[in-house]
């Protein structure tokens, strides 16, 4: 009694939230399995039972297969390049170099600028008009007479994609490096000192020592892309916006509620979505969650 | 890595193979890659400037990365003209919606740190999974639910999903702030039998500045530019927020190429402004979205 006197206070302050929760987030996915499982296809809701017919129909639809290559495509190219810069930024920032707050300020600032803003500017760069209409990137091969690097980037018929994943690699790789930044400050300066001491070089200072301990914070920035990745919705609607050329399956969910107003489809194509993302983050969070616990 | 670290002292005499020499980058070399990112970076900045103080007739291939001849301002002008009723709805919208929830997240964030109940902790991996999922899980029903319980529409719905799906960030971000507290300190104010509000109130209210600086900004910052809850939850476009009203005036192809420059420029100052003077608690906030602080 005299226990839960101690903690039924706070338990009582959380359990709006709680509440929130449980409603908003699970009730609702509960709620949007059950909309995919239903006949809703037209603009008037309808709640007829109709089993697995919405992800058979998409399964069957080649826009949809198109959707997972290109999710496939941008999700690679992304997560690599972001890694590959994220990590070369940090590992250049590491041992502190003057001037380090402003380039880690400039490195970030992507951040804070919505994808709606920068695919704007993307667009301009990559776009792939020929001509008097031609501007960004291809303006620049032409006038330096590299006039075979011009190409239709996010247009490019097969791999597009890749293209596609430069803004978002451009708007995260800051993020990666703070991310790393903090990993390879984490090293223990006394192990690094060791390692010298016995006469390890530089580079094998880094090899032996740093790297390994980098591999959490790998993990971390893996799971943290790759979840982004999934989700890509605004950047893609900024850039490519409905073309079926840059269509990728959040988009794809869009344009089923607007356009074709299939709901049971739309929330199939959702539903999909928090699998994926959920095989990622569930057992990223229970092994946060946990580890903190014992630590 | 032990293996380096642990080398037994004895064995140091002995002739060592000679380790292959690599180079690590030299400062020099450091300064001039860390520089061509920076340039990199910010290309598309330079980009967005300079065009957006165009006119029209210099906007075409000829021009295309030159700064201005005749710098002009109609750009600017116009994307005032048709973004300003947008940019007053998002002030509308991300003032309250900041400001909510970030309380609660102090309120939750506290008591999953600090004044635990049995399954904290799996109350807080219960809300932290709320964080990751795709908003598109939910987005139907939600605004069937809206329209159902008759909620005002508009921004005040758009206000409402921002604090309830605003919960698990803002409780991560508290929490891991106030994890580094004392917990004696907790302790002496259960000592003079202080209880749950007043501890917060006297004793944990007034260190919380940091945590609220990192908050406010992540979430000012995330609602701003946030435009996939704008664009399913409000259909009256005069109710749009400005990312949805800048994807749609510059989402045409007819839109000249400094009208949408000085638009985005436009839509994105007030973040980039709160960025400029308050950049370090930002990345805080980052560090934070990565659950570990």
């Amino acid at each position: 009694m005299k226990r839960i006197r101690r903690w039924g206070p706070g338990l009582l302050l959380v359990s709006p939230s709680i509440v929130l929760i449980a409603v908003f987030v699970y009730g609702l996915i509960g709620w949007n399995i059950k909309v995919s499982l239903s006949n809703w296809r037209q603009a008037q809701p309808s709640s007829g039972y109709a089993g697995l017919r919405a992800y058979r129909d998409l399964f069957h639809d080649p826009a949809w297969t198109l959707d997972l290559r290109h999710i496939l495509i941008f999700t690679v190219v992304f997560i690599v390049g972001t890694l590959f810069v994220g990590w070369s930024l940090a590992f250049l920032l590491d041992k502190g170099v003057k001037g380090e707050g402003f380039f880690r300020a400039v490195y970030l600032f992507p951040m804070a600028v919505s994808f709606i803003a920068s695919g704007i500017v993307w667009r301009w760069l990559m776009n792939p008009a020929p001509g008097d209409r031609e501007t960004g990137l291809n303006a620049v091969f032409d006038h330096a007479g590299l006039h075979f690097l011009a190409n239709q980037w996010y247009l490019g018929q097969n791999w597009g994609m890749a293209a596609m994943a430069m803004p978002a690699i451009w708007a995260l790789s800051g993020y990666i490096m703070a991310l790393f930044l903090a990993g390879f400050r984490g090293v223990p300066e006394e192990l690094r000192e060791a390692a010298r001491m016995d006469g390890a070089s530089e580079y094998r200072v880094y090899r032996h020592v740093v790297f390994p301990h980098l591999r959490p914070v790998t993990l971390s920035a893996l799971i943290i892309l790759g979840h982004i990745s999934i989700k890509v919705f605004d950047l893609i609607v900024a850039v490519g916006g409905k073309q079926l050329i840059t269509q990728v399956p959040a988009v794809y969910m869009w344009i089923q509620i607007y356009d074709a107003q299939d709901y049971a489809k739309g929330a199939a194509i959702a539903t999909l979505l928090l699998i994926g993302i959920s095989v990622l983050i569930i057992p990223y969070l229970v092994f946060t969650v946990r580890s903190e616990r014992n630590a | 890595m032990t293996s380096v670290s642990q080398a037994p002292p004895i064995v140091a005499s002995a002739p060592l193979p000679k380790p292959r020499r690599r180079r690590v980058p030299s400062v020099g070399m450091k300064y001039v890659l860390l520089l061509i990112f920076a340039v990199i970076i910010l290309t598309p900045v330079y980009v967005l400037l300079v065009t957006s103080f165009k006119g029209v007739v210099e906007t075409d291939a000829a021009h295309a990365w030159s700064l201005p001849h005749l710098w002009s301002v109609d750009a600017w002008r116009q994307a005032w003209t048709q973004l300003s009723p947008n940019m007053k709805n998002s002030f509308e919208l991300v003032i309250p919606a900041t400001l909510l929830s970030t309380i609660l997240g102090s309120l939750n964030g506290f008591v999953l740190s600090k004044w635990r109940f049995p399954g904290a902790d799996l109350v807080f991996t219960f809300f932290l999974f709320g964080m990751f999922i795709p908003y598109q899980a939910v987005m139907i029903p939600l605004t069937q639910l809206f329209t159902r319980i008759h909620f005002p529409s508009g921004i005040p719905s758009l206000i409402f999903a921002h604090v309830i799906y605003g919960i698990p960030i803002t409780a991560l971000i508290f929490r891991n702030y106030y994890a580094t507290i004392p917990d004696e300190l907790m302790e002496a104010a259960r000592m003079d039998r202080a209880g749950m509000f007043r501890t917060f109130w006297s004793v944990v209210l007034p260190i919380s500045m940091p945590a609220f600086v990192v908050a406010l900004i992540w979430q000012f910052t995330s609602i701003w530019n946030d435009f996939l809850f704008a664009v399913f939850i409000i259909t009256d476009p005069s109710q749009w927020p400005v990312t949805v009203a800048l994807n749609n005036t510059t989402g045409s192809l007819v839109t000249p190429y400094n009208l949408q420059m000085s638009a985005a420029l436009l839509a994105s100052a007030p973040t980039l402004v709160v960025y400029i003077l308050l950049g370090r608690y930002f990345m805080r906030g980052l560090m934070a979205g990565a659950l570990k602080g």
